[in-house]
């Protein structure tokens, strides 16, 4: 369909979440914002094949995770100097604690095999259905239901040693990932 | 035969069906802690400029476009 003014402002409307997942997957503040410039070109440049009335979101979530896949291939080590340049995209820092919590839960996100990532932060995160989130990854539907809950399993296991009965002191989850070498 | 068993105990994540209420929810209010940080940032200038841009072009992105200054906004929307 060509694109309209309403289009348009969806298209637009859907940025912030679309940087969001950007930096989730890549841990990057400035590699996220060059995928989403590159979605928002392919998009355009791909308008007319945008079923109205479809899930704008999806589409354009698909296009972003594409991209995404192949460029990680392509640079896969910069990847894991994800930490430092997340902190940097945030507008307000956190408090200290909220800081530090953030770091270890975002340094245990990372571990995660990058099928199990994206699951977990479209249904998680983005809030798209099950379903949604299968079309965008391309596969079936139970697929991403078991993505999901592996990664909750051993985001769990990373954070909060066992999915145990307590969730312990920060000093507990600080050991776990400051001892955790691979 | 085969022995399936050795394959899967090859994994050590515990607790793989001992994931309480409790820690779902808390994974998930982290997840979107950390998500909504950045939603909340709203859409950066760099963006909205790129699509009104595009938008002007006739919505065929043009990157290389060597036309001089352009800017003649007809109040157009």
């Amino acid at each position: 369909m060509p694109l309209t003014d309403s289009l348009r402002n969806d298209i637009l409307a859907a940025v912030p979440s679309l940087r969001a997942f950007a930096i989730s997957l890549s841990g990057n503040a400035d590699r996220a914002d060059d995928l989403v410039q590159e979605t928002l070109l392919r998009a355009l440049a791909n308008i007319d094949s945008f079923q109205p009335g479809s899930n704008l979101p999806a589409w354009l979530f698909t296009i972003l995770r594409n991209l995404f896949r192949s460029d990680y291939r392509k640079r896969r080590r910069e990847v894991e100097d994800a930490e430092g340049n997340y902190a940097k995209t945030l507008k307000t820092q956190p408090s200290q604690n909220a800081h530090l919590e953030f770091e270890e839960f975002r340094t245990a996100l990372d571990k995660l095999p990058q099928d199990q990532r994206e699951a977990l932060i479209l249904v998680g995160a983005s809030g798209f259905s099950y379903e949604d989130a299968a079309s965008i990854c391309g596969c079936a539907v139970g697929t991403i239901k078991s993505r999901v809950n592996r990664a909750r399993s051993k985001l769990a296991a990373l954070l909060y040693v066992d999915g145990a009965e307590d969730f312990g002191p920060d000093e507990t989850v600080r050991a776990v990932i400051g001892g955790s070498g691979g | 035969m085969k022995d399936l068993k050795s394959q899967a105990t090859r994994s050590t994540t515990p607790g793989k069906g001992g994931l309480t209420p409790e820690i779902q929810s808390r994974i998930g209010h982290q997840l979107r802690a950390m998500y909504d940080d950045v939603v909340r940032q709203g859409v950066p200038d760099r963006f909205a400029e790129l699509i009104k841009k595009l938008d002007a072009q006739g919505a065929t992105p043009q990157v290389e476009n060597d036309g001089g200054s352009n800017d003649n906004n007809n109040g157009r929307d």
